[in-house]
C-alpha cells in the first residue's frame, strides 16, 4: 500500500507540509517495501487556479490509496474521494512522524474537506 | 470607436472620469461598465427602465452511459474544470471557461453542454448616454465571459467609453484588448506610479495607443510626471485633489454637475481623444 504525504523536502526527516494543493513536493511511501519516492509539485505550487484538483489528480495517478497532509480543500477532497484515495489530516512535524502515527492507526480518516479553497 | 479607461491601481478615478466624460460629450455615447465585480457607474447616472439579460457560460454535462473513462477531456482542460481517471469525469463548473474543448476531444461524444449562470447585463438610457453594465453573480470568480457579453451588446456606430476593472489581469485584458485608445488613470503617488508602470507594460503588450490622466493632482510627488516624460507618454489632463470633488462623489453626484467649472477639463480630454464635446 502506497501513502502520499505533502512535504517541503525530499527525505523522511523533512517537514510535513500543511497545504495540499500547493505543497512543493509529495513523498510517496510504500508501506510494504519500506521504500519511497519524491514527486515534484512545483507546477501546481505556482498554478493560478485548480492546484488542489490537479494535485489530487497527481496523487490518484501515482496509485496512492491514502493521503496524509495538513489540510484539504473541497475540490481536492471531491477528486480524491472519486479516485478512492482516503485523506488523513495530521499536524505531525515530519513525514516520518506522520508515517509512524499512520502505522499505529493514530490518524483518523477525514470525512470532508476541513478548509475552504485558497485558505492560505 | 472604443476609448477604454483603465488603471493599474484601483480607486484612481476610472469611473469618475468615465461618467464625467460621458456626460460632457455632445454626441450620443455608449458607456460600458466592464468592472463587473463592482459596477458603479449607475450610482452616478441613476438610470431607470433597465433592461436586463441573464448571461450563461456553457459547461460540460457527461452522459455516463456513453463515457468509457478514457480521460481525454481532463488532459485537454487547462483549467482542471473536468477531471477523469478511468471513470466518469468530475466537473467543476466554477473552474470552466466554457471553451467547449472537452466536448470536441471526447472520442465517445459523451459530452454535451448546458448553461451555467454567471451574471447579468443591464442596459439603460440616460439622456444621450446608453449605459451597458455587467454585474457578476456573487460567488462567480470568472469575469471575462461576462465582460465579453457586455461588449457584445455595444453598437458599432456610436462612440464607446469603456470603464475597465482595475489591475492588469484577465478581466482587464478582456476589456481593453480591442480598444482604439486607452486612458490610464493614475494618482501622483508611489503606489500610483508602481501600478501605472504595470498598466503601461500591459497596454504596450496589447499594442494599444494610450495616454495618462493624473487624478488627485497635488498629493504625492512628481515621479509619475517624470516617468511619463522619460517614457514619452502624453498626459491628457490633471484633475486636482479638490475636496469638493470628494464631497460630490460621496453624495453620488458627478463633477460636471456639482462643479461646473471643471467641465472645460473634460471637454479638453474629449477633444484630445476625438469625441465631440459641448462647447459651453
Amino acid at each position: 500500500m502506497k501513502v502520499a504525504l505533502t512535504t517541503t523536502g525530499s527525505d523522511l526527516s523533512d517537514p510535513l507540509e500543511p497545504r495540499f494543493g500547493r505543497a512543493p513536493k509529495f513523498l510517496v511511501y510504500d508501506l510494504d517495501s519500506d521504500t519511497f519516492m519524491v514527486v515534484d509539485n512545483n507546477k501546481n505550487l505556482n498554478a493560478v487556479q485548480g492546484a488542489g484538483i490537479q494535485s489530487a489528480d497527481t496523487i490518484a495517478r501515482i496509485g496512492a490509496s491514502a493521503l496524509i497532509t495538513g489540510h484539504c480543500g473541497p475540490k481536492a477532497f471531491r477528486v480524491l474521494s472519486a479516485a478512492g484515495v482516503k485523506v488523513y489530516a495530521s499536524s505531525a512535524r515530519t513525514v516520518e512522524e506522520a508515517i509512524t502515527l499512520f502505522r499505529q492507526g493514530k490518524l483518523s480518516e477525514s470525512q470532508s474537506a476541513d478548509v475552504e479553497g485558497h485558505w492560505v | 470607436m472604443i476609448i477604454a479607461i483603465a488603471s493599474g491601481k484601483g480607486g484612481t478615478g476610472k469611473t469618475t472620469l468615465s461618467v464625467n466624460l460621458a456626460l460632457a460629450a455632445q454626441t450620443p455615447i455608449q458607456l460600458l461598465d466592464c468592472d463587473v465585480e463592482a459596477p458603479n457607474a449607475h450610482l452616478f447616472l441613476n438610470p431607470s427602465g433597465i433592461e436586463s439579460t441573464v448571461v450563461h457560460v456553457p459547461i460540460p454535462v457527461v452522459d455516463e452511459s456513453a463515457c468509457d473513462g478514457c480521460g481525454e477531456c481532463g488532459r485537454m482542460c487547462e483549467y482542471h474544470a473536468i477531471v477523469s481517471f478511468g471513470s466518469v469525469p468530475l466537473v467543476f463548473p466554477e473552474m470552466c471557461h466554457g471553451c467547449g474543448g472537452c466536448m470536441r476531444v471526447c472520442p465517445r461524444h459523451a459530452i454535451s453542454e448546458k448553461g451555467h449562470r454567471i451574471g447579468e447585463v443591464h442596459i439603460s438610457t440616460v439622456g444621450h448616454i446608453t449605459l451597458i453594465e455587467g454585474k457578476i453573480d456573487v460567488g462567480i470568480a470568472m469575469a471575462p465571459p461576462l465582460i465579453r457579453a457586455v461588449k457584445s451588446r455595444l453598437s458599432a456606430s456610436v462612440p464607446v467609453l469603456l470603464d475597465a476593472p482595475p489591475g492588469t489581469s484577465c478581466p482587464v485584458i478582456a476589456s481593453i484588448r480591442d480598444a482604439d485608445f486607452v486612458i490610464l488613470v493614475t494618482e501622483p503617488t508611489a503606489f500610483g506610479l508602481h501600478d501605472l508602470s504595470l498598466a503601461v507594460d500591459m497596454t504596450r503588450a496589447l499594442n494599444r495607443p494610450f495616454a495618462v490622466v493624473v487624478n488627485r493632482m497635488g498629493i504625492g510627488d512628481d515621479r509619475v510626471h517624470q516617468f511619463c516624460r522619460e517614457e514619452g507618454i502624453r498626459i491628457l489632463a490633471e484633475i486636482p485633489d479638490d475636496r469638493r470633488i470628494a464631497e460630490a462623489y460621496s453624495e453620488g453626484r458627478t463633477i460636471v454637475d456639482a462643479i461646473p467649472a471643471y467641465r472645460g477639463l473634460f471637454h479638453s480630454i474629449l477633444n484630445q481623444i476625438g469625441i465631440l464635446s459641448h462647447s459651453h
